[in-house]
């Protein structure tokens, strides 16, 4: 799982959660593949995220050096900026892990790089 | 300066060619100018566009079309297409200019030959005959009949500078081919469709595949309706194998997918290919896509429940491009259990792969629909199958939703008795009130009326065969009890 679908991710399937995000990550692996940079994508992909919920996820597993707290005005024009925005979006993967709901703990783990959001049967009724 | 172009078109799924180019068209804003009428029987179009440019752009995204030629000549008889070309080296108007509308006799202006006869460019000529076979001598007597073109370039035959199309259409019935050819098209080769990704996509030599992945062909189709363009953020809710992802990655999209069945995202449901005795370590969607060289557009695939919400508000989509499961050959189900009070202890809770129930197909689309409305950029779309019976269908049984405008809907035919719709929708407006499920609308039960008519049909052919069985015994009874 990369960091730009966490940024996307709740867990708003679960009865009584009002909104489920952001979802905390335990990872026990985690891998870094290197994602061909296109900073015309990044630039346009950036307005779309919640950049504070971005950082502290990154934070949360050890990626977040070089990475500002907060978006610098103009940041579509620094490249050294965008580089490391990429970096973080789409090549840090968590391979194994899970999320956790911020409301229920509810945990949704995370195998081979996919997020299994599925409830069981009891928690859907 | 407006030119005018022979589109020639891959003689199938005629009912999505005007679907295919139009998004094309509006994807690129080009306009267009139709000469002719086109006509469903007949696999081209003759038609103006503004400039070279626009017919290129065309060729660069249609899988339908399988080429573009600069119309110099056009008539219904051979000797005709002579006499006009041969006008058209007189003709210095600069305009096209017509003798005979109901012959079609077209005259080009001159300059459009000119360009290409300089001594500095190599050309070749090619023949095509649609629908009826010449012998390689044949062809080379027909070209024999340009030498009058003053040509001053050397003639090369592979990657010359120009190439010169002749076609001879003999009609699409290769069981009733004219002695002389109906219409007859002379003109300058300028751009080939996408028809080469067909192949390059196949399904028979790409690592991954489910029971119902579909077509390289139709993806594409599905990848030009939904108007897909570089950088886009692309999203199949039920991705299966992959395979619309492919032909979005393919234009440049990063692409998501999500679907309920664990295994088959994990690579590990019953092979789908005959005499493939297990699933391999290397079978997945992100395989796939590096297979093809897109592996940098694969951003993640989730397993999830299309029924519950799962992202956040203001998530914005450019397109959503899915086929949804029909009940037929993949199961509709969410998660869910017949049983009241149902308790999963904790040691089952790990592994445990959650029991489903119905999810109707009313109900699916409600929730595809509600989705892309509540979930895709405006003027973003929404381009999916939908399954119908074909005496039963009607325009009204399709969803729709307020804030979705139906743009598209191409007809394929399954069986006798059954089709699939492909479906495109654009995102009109942003007040989303959800649409409610209509229980009635659609086919609630096509997986039902599907399997019924089978059997119906095997029944009936059931009682014809014991009819006929006592029907000849009788015959036989009476005409022995004559011989004897």
């Amino acid at each position: 799982m990369k960091l730009i679908t966490h940024n996307m991710l709740t867990s708003k399937c679960l009865k009584g959660v009002v909104t489920g995000y952001p979802l905390a990550i335990n990872a026990t692996d985690i891998k870094v593949k290197e994602v061909d940079f296109n900073p015309e994508f990044i630039s346009r992909v950036i307005p779309k995220l919640d950049w504070e919920v971005l950082w502290v996820a990154a934070d949360s597993i050890g990626h977040s050096d070089g990475l500002p707290r907060s978006l610098e005005n103009k940041y579509d024009e620094n490249e050294e900026f965008l580089k490391k925005a990429h970096k973080v979006l789409l090549e840090v993967e968590v391979e194994e892990g899970h999320l956790t709901c911020p409301e229920s703990g509810r945990q949704f783990p995370i195998s081979k790089g996919i997020p299994n959001m599925l409830l069981n049967e009891a928690e859907v009724q | 300066m407006w030119r005018r172009y022979l589109l020639w078109f891959a003689h199938e799924h005629v009912d999505f060619r005007h679907a295919e180019i139009n998004s094309i068209l509006s994807l690129f804003k080009i306009p267009i100018r139709f000469i002719e009428k086109p006509c469903l029987e007949k696999p081209y179009w003759i038609v103006e566009l503004p400039s070279e440019d626009c017919a290129k752009k065309i060729a660069s995204r249609s899988v339908l079309m399988k080429n573009c030629i600069e119309l110099w000549s056009r008539a219904k008889s051979i000797d005709q297409l002579h006499i006009n070309l041969r006008k058209s080296l007189q003709n210095t108007t600069s305009k096209w200019i017509f003798e005979n509308v109901e012959c079609a006799e077209y005259i080009c202006p001159k300059e459009l030959i000119d360009v290409c006869c300089s001594p500095n460019n190599s050309f070749k000529i090619e023949v095509e005959t649609f629908c009826k076979h010449f012998s390689i001598q044949e062809k080379l007597d027909k070209i024999e009949e340009f030498t009058y073109l003053p040509l001053k370039g050397s003639v090369k035959l592979k990657n010359p500078d120009i190439t010169l199309s002749y076609l001879e259409f003999y009609g699409v019935n290769p069981n009733n081919v004219p002695e002389q050819p109906y219409d007859l098209f002379f003109g300058k080769w300028i751009a080939e469709g996408q028809r080469d990704l067909i192949r390059f996509h196949s399904l028979k030599k790409r690592k991954f595949i489910g029971n119902t992945s579909m077509d390289a062909q139709l993806a594409i189709v599905m990848a030009n309706q939904a108007q897909i363009a570089p950088g886009h953020i692309v999203i199949d809710p039920f991705v299966g194998s992959g395979s619309l992802l492919i032909a979005a990655a393919h234009f440049g999209a990063y692409v998501w997918g999500s679907d309920i069945d664990y295994m088959m995202l994990h690579g590990r449901t019953r092979p789908t290919r005959v005499g493939q005795k297990v699933r391999s370590k290397e079978e997945s969607i992100k395989n796939n896509l590096k297979q093809y060289g897109t592996e940098s557009k694969y951003i993640d695939i989730l397993v999830s429940d299309f029924s519950l919400p799962l992202w956040r508000d203001g998530v914005k989509f450019d397109a959503m491009i899915t086929d949804p499961p029909y009940g037929v050959r993949e199961p509709t189900e969410k998660i869910g259990i017949e049983r009241n009070n149902y308790t999963l202890s904790e040691e089952h809770l790990t592994n445990h792969i959650p029991s489903k129930v119905e999810y109707g197909l009313p109900h699916i689309y409600s929730d595809l629909l509600n989705f892309a409305a509540r979930h895709l950029e405006m003027n973003g779309r929404l381009v999916c199958w939908f399954p119908v019976i074909r005496a039963d269908y009607q325009d009204e049984q399709l969803p729709s939703h307020p804030c979705l405008r139906l743009i598209a809907n191409s007809e394929q035919i399954l069986t006798k008795l059954t089709a699939r719709r492909l479906l495109t929708y654009e995102k009109i407006c942003d007040d989303v009130s959800s649409v409610t499920v209509d229980p009635s609308s659609g086919v609630p039960n096509f997986r039902d009326k599907y399997f019924a008519i089978g059997e119906e049909t095997r029944r009936e052919r059931k009682e014809r065969r014991a009819e006929e069985i006592a029907t000849y015994a009788a015959v036989k009874a009476r005409l022995g009890n004559e011989v004897t």
